[in-house]
């Protein structure tokens, strides 16, 4: 196409404001590309870690369950249903009984939710085994999170305080026997872990779950009556919201960065057609047509954006590859920000991240190019020749 | 209209608006142009040159009257047309050059060649023709920065030529170049005019073009007072 190739001879004769401009370009489109991927790389890892932690295959509330009011945990458990028997027994799920608790770190009281499990459970990753440790006080499994707070280690010895289903309540001591480590806040913070066997003494609720989590390989057709099957998707529900908030938060900044960029190319653009104007009449007067001026100048401006591209897929690709390979360590305490969060997030950069950043850039380019150029058709091009329009 | 004439103007006013009112730079002109000639108008600064030669180059419209260049009604045109009637057929040579900047004399040269979708070694040979003829082969790969002002004003001719239009319309060509330079100018544009039949309309008040001239014209106050042909 002519006005391609004549944009570029004169784009690169244009010299230093040119490259000025692509830089500015490059830069905004490479910090998008960075800080999506980076988000997107948070997002992939933070549903595989709930998923191995949490939130399983999906799970079975009871009816009453909601894990937002504690208050109605009394009333939210069952004997384990018949339909999920064999399940249970097999392992592909597992139950899980909650009740509100207390512990007494130091003296202070600090309320926490008391998480019956299954020892030998393998459907999240929370390690249970530890749970059949014999001790003469009730063995217990808290994560990092639970245990800082509380100022607990492996070993430590503490009293905990739980209400039984007549509404007495009734204390023990237990002991801390296995710290873990895991990027999940909400399996972590404010939770005790315990023998399945043990909550449901402590209840009087023998053989019952609140909730059951599911595993690989599970099918099930049928409804379980007064139990409510909750997907994978549902349950992310919460999660994925934040994501998208998060990226939306993020694009204001980037609003304002291609703002600069746009103002950038905007007044270059201004004021080549008012100092070329000579050029622009000569133009006319070999014969181009105002709209192959309008064109050329249009892509011109557009050009900068390919540049930004051209320049971020040799520059910009070896430092992303580099990026996603050794990943981002995340500073200390971006944890509690409730969202699960490794110490180090792999950034993942995909052709759809890529190739729509780059496009959008370069179609808000073109309009913004376009706009001053549109001013060359009102131009007489006895006045332009001569160079004399204000 | 004549057997072998190109322009044909008549009663041809123009008028531009000024404030509430308007000036007339053109009031009534009546001319022919045929094909070959080598002729110019001539007349002070303001007497309405630059307005005629606009206009048969169909750079602006007629107020009044006709304006008929190669068969086409200048005030009738759209721009469109305007433009194609240029591209094809139509060579302008400026006071101040107009040389693209950032291109090279090859490039600046193959300019309307490219308007004209030429193969890229149709381009090149008439481009290293029409440098031939003005005499600057040898700095096809200058900018025009790099050239002096005769040199620029040649590259304008070879740009001009290059696609040997019917029509060459030059407006004060000589006035930015030393005599010297001039002279080397008139030269080859009154050679070209020989070999390629072109025909030349020079706007100018200088005198060492009005010696070229075959045919001067008097432009005074937008009106043609004199029109004589030189045979010698
Ligand atoms: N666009 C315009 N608007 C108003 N007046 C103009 C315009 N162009 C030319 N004129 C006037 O018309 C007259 C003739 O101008 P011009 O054709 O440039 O003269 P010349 O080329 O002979 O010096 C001048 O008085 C000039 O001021
Ligand atoms: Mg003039």
């Amino acid at each position: 196409m002519l006005s391609l190739k004549l944009a570029w001879r004169n784009l690169v004769g244009a010299g230093l404001r040119t490259w000025l401009n692509v830089i500015v370009l490059a830069f905004v489109l490479f910090m998008m590309i960075w800080h999506y991927g980076l988000l997107d790389g948070w997002n992939q890892q933070a549903n595989k870690d709930m998923q191995a932690w949490e939130v399983g295959n999906g799970q079975y509330w009871h009816q009453n369950y909601d894990p937002y009011d504690f208050f109605t945990l009394e009333e939210s458990h069952a004997k384990i249903p018949e339909a999920l028997n064999k399940a249970t027994t097999d392992g592909i799920i597992t139950p899980v009984l909650i009740t509100q608790g207390s512990v007494y770190p130091d003296g202070r009281i600090q309320s926490m939710l008391l998480k019956g499990i299954n020892p030998d459970q393998k459907v999240v990753a929370i390690p249970g085994t530890d749970l059949n440790t014999e001790s003469e006080e009730i063995p217990v499994v808290i994560g990092r999170r639970m245990a800082k707070n509380c100022k607990l280690q492996e070993g430590d010895i503490t009293t905990i305080r739980w209400r039984d289903v007549n509404g007495t309540f009734d204390a023990a001591e237990v002991k801390v026997v296995k710290v873990f480590n895991c990027n999940v806040p909400s399996v972590d913070a404010g939770q005790m872990y315990i023998h399945i066997k043990k909550v449901q003494e402590m209840m009087q609720a023998p053989d019952e779950a609140t909730m059951f989590i599911i595993g690989e390989d599970f099918e099930m057709n049928e409804t379980v009556s007064g139990w409510e099957y909750k997907d994978f998707d549902f349950l992310m529900t919460e999660m994925n919201e934040m994501m998208k908030m998060k990226k939306v938060g993020g694009s204001f900044m980037y609003v304002i960065l291609m703002l600069l960029a746009m103002l950038a190319i905007f007044d270059t653009q201004v004021l080549s057609i008012f100092r070329r104007q000579k050029e622009i009449g000569t133009y006319i007067a070999m014969g181009m047509t105002r709209r192959q001026v309008v064109s050329l100048f249009t892509v011109e401006g557009a050009m900068h954006a390919i540049l930004a591209v051209i320049f971020i897929a040799i520059f910009g690709t070896p430092l992303l590859i580099w990026l996603m390979s050794v990943g981002m360590s995340m500073p200390a305490g971006s944890d509690d920000m409730g969202i699960a969060i490794a110490e180090t997030i792999y950034p993942v950069y995909g052709a759809g991240l890529i190739i729509g950043t780059s496009l959008l850039v370069f179609i808000i380019t073109l309009i913004v190019s376009y706009l001053p150029a549109r001013k060359i058709s009102k131009m007489k091009p006895t006045d332009a020749i001569k160079g004399k329009i204000q | 209209m004549e057997q072998n004439s190109i322009v044909t103007i008549s009663g041809l006013i123009k008028r531009f608006p000024i404030g509430k009112g308007h000036f007339t730079a053109l009031n009534g002109i009546d001319l022919t142009f045929s094909k070959g000639q080598f002729a110019g108008v001539v007349g002070p600064s303001g007497s309405g040159k630059t307005t005629l030669l606009n206009i048969i180059g169909s750079l602006d419209n007629p107020t009044e009257g006709k304006a008929n260049v190669l068969g086409q009604e200048i005030g009738n045109l759209s721009t469109k047309k305007a433009a194609l009637l240029r591209r094809k057929h139509l060579g302008f040579i400026f006071q101040t050059y107009n040389l693209l900047p950032v291109y090279t004399v090859f490039e600046n040269v193959e300019f309307p060649l490219l308007l004209l979708n030429m193969s890229g070694s149709e381009r090149k040979k008439a481009v290293m023709d029409s440098l031939d003829w003005v005499g600057i082969a040898d700095k096809v790969k200058s900018r025009p920065a790099q050239l002096s002002g005769g040199e620029c004003q040649r590259v304008a001719i070879a740009r001009a030529m290059v696609k040997k239009p019917e029509l060459v319309l030059a407006d004060e060509p000589t006035a930015n170049l030393d005599s010297e330079n001039s002279h080397h100018i008139l030269q080859t544009m009154e050679n070209l005019n020989k070999d390629l039949q072109t025909t030349f309309i020079f706007a100018t008040h200088d005198d060492k073009v009005i010696k070229y001239l075959k045919r001067k014209i008097l432009l005074e106050d937008g009106k043609v007072t004199a029109d004589d042909i030189i045979t010698n």
